[in-house]
């Protein structure tokens, strides 16, 4: 990617690690909500979908401001987890964190779908096979929300790839630390004759975005036959 | 082997309140839809915790409400065959059947081998249950459910998804079951015929509660039970296969008396189970010349019960064991036919369809 410059590549370099942690670390959780909410009845239920669903509505500023309040070196939870050496604040891991959690409801939601298209009845019958409720959902309920796992991932990495608002209010714009590809072309549209570097990043984006539509779509494709096969 | 049941539960409006033992054998539970069946086999798996009561198998206490004990049902080592299969579609025939297998350890002794051959699901191995057929899913259903190496067979309506003709497919496979595998089972059903032709022990079911339980061919000759209606009673016979005729009928020998049926597949020597609609027998208080009906079963009356409308049921007692016969009330005043009657029961050669004949 020659036609890049080094700032742009840099840029781009920083968004795709920012959205592989924010995936990766959302994952698990993600499917630990997803499941809860699908399957589980407990009090406060709404509370907690109210919750996940927050990042979806609120402004993300507000967002990034909350996450600066509650994670930053004064803030109560950024406090702690700075004393175990955890930084957020200004720090590519901060990006990670505002990408996740805005990320965060379209992943459950994704994964959520798919493990109420789960029939239990066929949970219940693997359980009268002898599997303990994590051998059941390990052999039976994940392979057949795979589907939905993945595309809740591509989903969330396409979003997290994008996300601009809580990033730059939680961790500002400071490139190379957490100067993510939206904010570099913020950064290059408020100078003059950053026109082409922005366009050239808005390209590497649509390219990004359009790959992981793709790959969805394959993924759910593969699945759905291997599942009615013969 | 023996399984206990005693529960009582609550759903809604409805009140389950259900005690019954389960000798080694088929148990069957019977009732119309509604009576509470798959709510007794799912409290025996687990699947379902009653509000009160006990079950146990073989003296080992799954669930009581007294000491608080509950196994789930991963830990009850009990094979569940649901009415809809419920394979694991992800998940190959071979890799649908070792399931269960897998987590029993060294529990499972039934034979993978003997298994796939007594079904005869060998060429399926690598399918998935997507492209299966309806009975070769419940075929696979079956094994899967026997390899996990159960102290008991739980079936709940197992024939009920199928159409007529897979359910013959299915239901020689349960009597294999019953005759060469020792595990016993309980089997829900609301077919008079299905169990005519698999229980050894009949647990009548109405309303949630139980009306009648006891050795399958006693239950079946009372006319007070009829838990699908009177167009579901009827009687069984138990005879031995005497000899196979050349114009294709086989000639039955049950208690002296002579039965002809079309072919049966059995072989001859071999003792039959054979279901007798009541609404297949017509009564006659003498003997009837020039007959077309081939069977002709000399008996007394000993019981009539008057239902609601036109009809009445009657059980005779035959050489070849009782015999239910529904007829109009008109023709049993007509006919003076009340308990202590002589009457012999004529039963149409035709009428006797082969799913009505089972193995003993």
């Amino acid at each position: 990617m020659s036609w890049l410059g080094p700032e742009e590549w840099q840029a781009v370099a920083l968004s795709l690690k920012v959205s592989f942690w924010a995936t990766l670390v959302g994952l698990p959780i993600g499917i630990f909500t997803a499941y809860a909410l699908a399957r589980w009845r407990f009090p406060g239920k709404q509370v907690v979908n109210g919750l996940v669903h927050l990042p979806l509505i609120l402004p993300p500023v507000v967002t990034g401001y909350l996450l600066l309040l509650t994670f930053g070196t004064t803030g109560p939870v950024g406090g702690l987890l700075e004393k175990v050496g955890i930084v957020f604040a200004f720090r590519w891991t901060g990006a990670a964190l505002a990408a996740g959690v805005m990320a965060f409801p379209l992943m459950v939601r994704a994964i959520r779908l798919s493990i109420e298209a789960v029939d239990p009845k066929l949970e219940e019958a693997a359980a009268t096979l002898g599997a303990s409720r994590i051998w059941v959902f390990v052999t039976v309920t994940l392979p057949l929300i795979l589907p939905g796992v993945l595309a809740g991932a591509i989903l969330a990495f396409a979003k997290a790839m994008g996300e601009f608002g809580a990033t730059i209010t939680f961790v500002s714009n400071i490139p190379g630390q957490t100067q993510t590809l939206p904010s570099a072309v913020y950064a290059f549209l408020q100078v003059p004759g950053g026109e082409g570097p922005a366009m050239r990043l808005v390209i590497v984006s649509v390219v990004i975005a359009m790959g992981a539509l793709l790959l969805s779509e394959v993924v759910a494709r593969r699945a759905a036959t291997r599942v009615a096969g013969g | 082997m023996t399984l206990e049941v005693d529960i009582g539960h609550a759903l809604g409006g409805f009140r389950l309140n259900v005690a019954f033992e389960a000798p080694p054998g088929v148990t069957v539970l019977f009732g119309r839809s509604g009576s509470g069946k798959t709510s007794v086999v799912n409290a025996v798996a687990g699947l379902l915790r009653p509000d009160r009561g006990r079950v146990s198998v073989d003296g080992e206490v799954l669930f009581d409400t007294g000491s608080g004990r509950w196994l789930p049902p991963h830990r009850r080592r009990l094979g569940y065959i649901f009415q809809e299969g419920r394979l694991f579609p992800h998940m190959t025939v071979r890799q649908n059947l070792s399931y269960g297998r897998w987590f029993a350890g060294d529990g499972a002794s039934e034979s993978m081998e003997h298994v796939i051959d007594m079904l005869g699901i060998g060429h399926l191995l690598s399918r998935r249950p997507g492209g299966l057929s309806g009975g070769e899913k419940q075929r696979v259903a079956i094994g899967r459910a026997l390899l996990a190496g159960p102290r008991l067979l739980l079936a709940d309506e197992p024939l009920a998804a199928l159409d007529e003709g897979r359910k013959g497919e299915i239901l020689p496979y349960f009597e294999r079951l019953r005759d060469e595998v020792s595990v016993p089972i309980l089997y829900v059903s609301h077919s008079a015929a299905e169990v005519a032709r698999l229980a050894t022990t009949v647990v009548v079911l109405q309303d949630g509660q139980v009306v009648r339980q006891g050795p399958a061919g006693e239950v079946l000759s009372d006319p007070e039970v009829m838990p699908t209606g009177v167009r579901g009673a009827g009687a069984l016979l138990v005879a031995r296969v005497a000899r196979h005729h050349e114009d294709g009928l086989t000639e039955l020998e049950a208690g002296g008396a002579a039965l002809f049926l079309p072919q049966v597949a059995q072989e001859v020597g071999r003792e039959v189970r054979v279901r007798v609609a009541a609404h297949d027998v017509i009564l006659a208080r003498e003997k009837p010349e020039g007959l077309s009906a081939l069977n002709l079963l000399p008996g007394v009356v000993s019981a009539i019960r008057a239902g609601e409308g036109p009809g009445m049921l009657v059980s005779l007692e035959t050489p070849a064991g009782t015999v239910l016969a529904r007829v109009t009330r008109r023709s049993a005043q007509a006919l003076g036919i009340e308990p202590g009657a002589a009457c012999h029961a004529v039963i149409k050669t035709v009428a006797i369809a082969p799913e009505d004949v089972g193995g003993l």
